[in-house]
């Protein structure tokens, strides 16, 4: 495992209102390496946001601080909007939740693929084609000439899903931030999906950090788990030492979620506790 | 504002029915209040209301009807603020009393065609199938009525008048707000709170009423209220063809109507209800607008 | 006994101009009084269109349909829908938008004609764990597990002894699910009810059932009880699959 390819330390994301300001991400330090790291969390726990933070998305008026965020070695804090074009895409790119939202519905999903190579590798349009029938291939897709001429509306969740994939890594980057990616999925598909996703992570000896609120997904996938709660990062864990975690919120977490394997009259559930905030 | 009923107000944990939708109240007027189109918008209107209402007290007296032939088309002055027009009548209290005509329009089109837009949009809207295709071809049939010539027509018929003005205007506005309603209908037709209501056993009727067309309102209100603009601009144009309002009463088109002849010379007399026509179009616009700024939050 | 709800070879078919879509082919199965019952399959399976049609809210192209008894009307009467309740997966969408937990909760009893109206609201506000200020809220002014809460009392308000559940817990969080599935435990318990759960998740049907049965592509492919299902004792292979599944990720060796 090479050196981290992202520090970040302190980070804090606070959005102002009308009735004071909303402190989503609240001082998350932690580094990513070329591993699989996980960000577990509910709702309103600041994962998306710390997703988003990575990439610059955070809308204005949102305001974003750290002490540190860097990714090989650049300043991410110190980014213009130029810098975040060129790092978007090409060295650190997004797979969110549901390929409906993020597919240009009017466009085939071959030309919108095709596109992100052009216009990160500069590429010629042949060479652009090319590429992109390879990475259809590469993402499992069974007939990639077919799939390159249609539209986002005609494939279907799981197919959607890799096509997303596809576009992203097709500029090779190293970061591959994933928001959700699997939880539209039926859970044959999604297993699928996922480990389509590990095999190009390992292959690329890219860094992956893979957000979700399904424990099970992010234990059974990820090599090290954060786990978010009210903007903190209040553990950070090796994944296959879940059950056997310290702070009380992720015992609950990892409790409260019913299993096919133990039956429990009745579940745990999280009592939430004010401290856990401060 | 943090005063006692302030605070009650905003409570984000109403314990009464009451509490809730005042409270609900509460929180739209603070929003159209903070938007300055949609403030503007509303002084604007709240003025011509006002006009309208205390006409004979803001006219100092002065009647609209009181002819003077000798001080006939005199420039504002101290006597008469805007001038008297082609019979000597002050047209400063004529404004003053026209705001009551135009008022009368606005609120007699606005009672008549929207429950009967909201009606056959909704009923088309939710029952789907062959009603949904007659309402809408009926509705197509109105709509390609072109507003002054249906107008016309009345007059011819039935003589002139405001109320004739009114069933007019009314007959070609009503199928926008058919159309408008059908389609929110549409959106929310199959919704789950919708058939979680059907599932309790509610009639079409109490679906339609209770649950539908409240949600149709916004909507409904925002159009209505941009659509004012052009109401009062037809009604204008009827009067100013003398098929609205009847001499001597005082209406903002037909006095434009009359001051045509000495518009160049004796420019307030056609001017003055003219800008005030301006001026309440503009009104409504820019209530219609900051309405629609507040009621879709997307849209801000 | 009889069975509270019997469903004998039950199709249900979607014409979309020429096209036919079975979404539900030939299902049969039986809830016994007092039972919950659930149904596990993945999208396109077919379990949320039958559990509709059970409902009465989609009409079924063929087969039969009884309700503790009786065959079930195509269009049920007003007192019909005293039998049975449905509580939706959505929480954001199955609540009307300008109306507070108190209109929502009324509209069923002012529709059913029945008195004693506040009474009644407060107590099923109780019965769901929520407080009297959540009374007069708005539903945007609640969280998504309070929202189904409200949605939960909505459906038992009328004391219905059947209870339809369509992936109630799905669009929630795993901590809020927990809370809502201890709720529905308890409800279940404190009126008797029977229900049938339709889910995607087979952790979350194996522990509030105790028959299973399995659809895919709008067939039922086998019923299990919720023992077999733990153990892996089932006959068809696509079950296996489905519980191979929804242990989670497994990498490769």
């Amino acid at each position: 495992m090479s050196g981290a390819l992202l520090v970040v330390e302190d980070l804090n994301v606070t959005f102002p209102g009308r009735t004071g300001a909303t402190r989503a991400v609240r001082n998350a330090s932690f580094t990513l390496g070329r591993e699989r790291l996980g960000i577990v969390g509910e709702s309103g726990s600041g994962k998306s946001t710390t997703g988003r933070a990575l990439l610059g998305l955070i809308p204005r008026p949102g305001i974003v601080t750290a002490r540190t965020m860097t990714y090989a070695g650049e300043d991410l804090l110190k980014c213009s909007e130029r810098d975040w074009q060129r790092l978007r895409g090409r060295r650190m790119s997004m797979v969110l939740q549901d390929p409906k939202y993020s597919l240009n519905p009017v466009r085939t999903v071959g030309r919108q693929i095709a596109e992100t190579c052009l216009l990160h590798l500069g590429t010629s349009h042949r060479e652009a084609e090319r590429r992109t029938l390879a990475m259809l291939e590469a993402v499992r897709i069974r007939n990639p000439e077919v799939v390159y001429h249609l539209h986002p509306h005609q494939l279907s969740g799981g197919m959607g899903q890799r096509v997303m994939i596809a576009m992203m890594l097709i500029a090779e980057p190293d970061l591959l931030i994933a928001d959700e990616p699997t939880s539209a999925l039926d859970v044959t598909v999604q297993n699928e999906v996922l480990r389509i996703l590990d095999d190009l992570v390992s292959e690329r000896g890219m860094g992956l950090i893979f957000i979700s609120h399904n424990l099970t997904v992010v234990s059974s996938f990820c090599d090290r788990v954060l786990v978010m709660y009210g903007g903190r990062i209040v553990e950070e864990i090796a994944a296959r030492d879940l059950h056997n975690a310290r702070h009380p919120y992720t015992r609950a977490l990892v409790a409260s979620a019913p299993s096919l394997d133990e039956p429990r009259a009745k579940l745990a559930t999280v009592t939430r506790d004010p401290a856990w905030l401060r | 504002m943090s005063t006692a009923l302030g605070q009650w107000l905003m409570s984000e944990t109403p314990t009464s029915r009451r509490q809730a939708i005042l409270g609900n109240a509460y929180r739209a007027v603070r929003a159209i209040v903070a938007n300055p189109t949609a403030l503007a918008g509303l002084v604007i209107v709240a003025v011509l209301v006002l006009m309208a209402v205390f006409a004979p007290l803001l006219a100092l007296g002065k009647s609209p009807l009181d002819q003077d032939l000798a001080g006939r088309l005199a420039p504002p002055s101290a006597a008469h603020w805007f001038g008297t027009d082609e019979l000597g009548r002050d047209i400063f209290a004529r404004t003053l009393f026209g705001a009551r005509v135009t008022l009368t329009i606005v609120l007699l089109v606005s009672v008549v065609v929207a429950p009967i837009g909201l009606a056959v949009g909704t009923v088309a809207g939710y029952l789907g199938g062959w009603v949904d295709t007659v309402l809408m071809r009926i509705t197509d049939i109105f709509l390609a009525f072109p507003r002054l010539v249906l107008a016309l027509a009345f007059a011819a018929a039935l003589g002139p008048g405001i109320e004739n003005a009114v069933i007019a205007i009314s007959l070609t506005a009503w199928p926008a707000y058919a159309r408008i309603a059908r389609s929110e209908t549409l959106a929310i037709a199959h919704s789950d709170f919708i058939q979680a209501v059907v599932l309790q056993g509610a009639s079409t009727w109490r679906i339609l009423f209770r649950h539908i067309v409240p949600l149709c309102l916004s909507s409904v209100i925002v159009r209505l209220t941009l659509d004012m603009a052009g109401i009062i601009l037809t009604a204008a144009g009827l009067g100013f063809l003398g098929l609205g309002a009847q001499p001597p009463a005082a209406e903002w088109g037909a006095m434009v109507s009359s001051g045509r002849d000495v518009i160049l010379d004796q420019w307030w007399v056609a001017t003055i209800p003219g800008v005030a026509i301006f001026i309440v179009s503009l009104g409504f616009n820019l209530l219609g607008d900051g309405l629609r700024d507040v009621f879709d939050p997307k849209s801000a | 006994m009889a069975a509270m709800i019997a469903v004998r070879d039950l199709s249900v078919t979607f014409n979309i101009g020429r096209q036919h879509i079975h979404a539900v082919q030939g299902v049969s199965f039986e809830v016994a009084a007092g039972e919950t019952y659930g149904i596990v399959g993945e999208s396109g399976s077919g379990k949320s269109t039958i559990l509709k049609a059970i409902a009465g809210l989609l009409p079924f192209t063929a087969g039969r349909l009884e309700i503790d008894g009786r065959p079930a009307a195509r269009r049920r009467s007003r007192a019909d829908r005293r039998l049975l309740q449905f509580v939706f997966q959505d929480p954001y969408a199955s609540l009307h938008p300008r109306q507070t937990v108190d209109d929502i909760l009324r509209e069923p009893l002012v529709i059913q004609r029945i008195g004693g109206i506040d009474d009644r609201v407060g107590a099923a506000l109780a019965d769901v764990g929520l407080q009297p200020i959540h009374r007069f809220r708005y539903p945007h002014q609640l969280s998504g597990g309070q929202r189904q809460r409200v949605a939960i009392a909505r459906a038992l308000i009328l004391r219905p002894p059947i209870l339809l559940l369509d992936e109630p817990t799905s669009a929630l969080d795993v901590s809020v699910q927990a809370e809502i599935l201890n709720l529905l435990a308890k409800l279940r318990q404190s009126y008797g009810l029977t229900g049938i759960l339709v889910s995607h998740d087979l952790a979350v049907v194996a522990h509030l059932c105790t028959r299973i049965a399995i659809m895919q592509l709008g067939r039922l492919v086998e019923e299990v009880s919720a023992a077999d299902l733990r153990s892996g004792r089932v006959a068809a292979d696509y079950t296996r699959e489905l519980i191979a599944a929804s242990r989670g990720f497994t990498r490769a060796a």
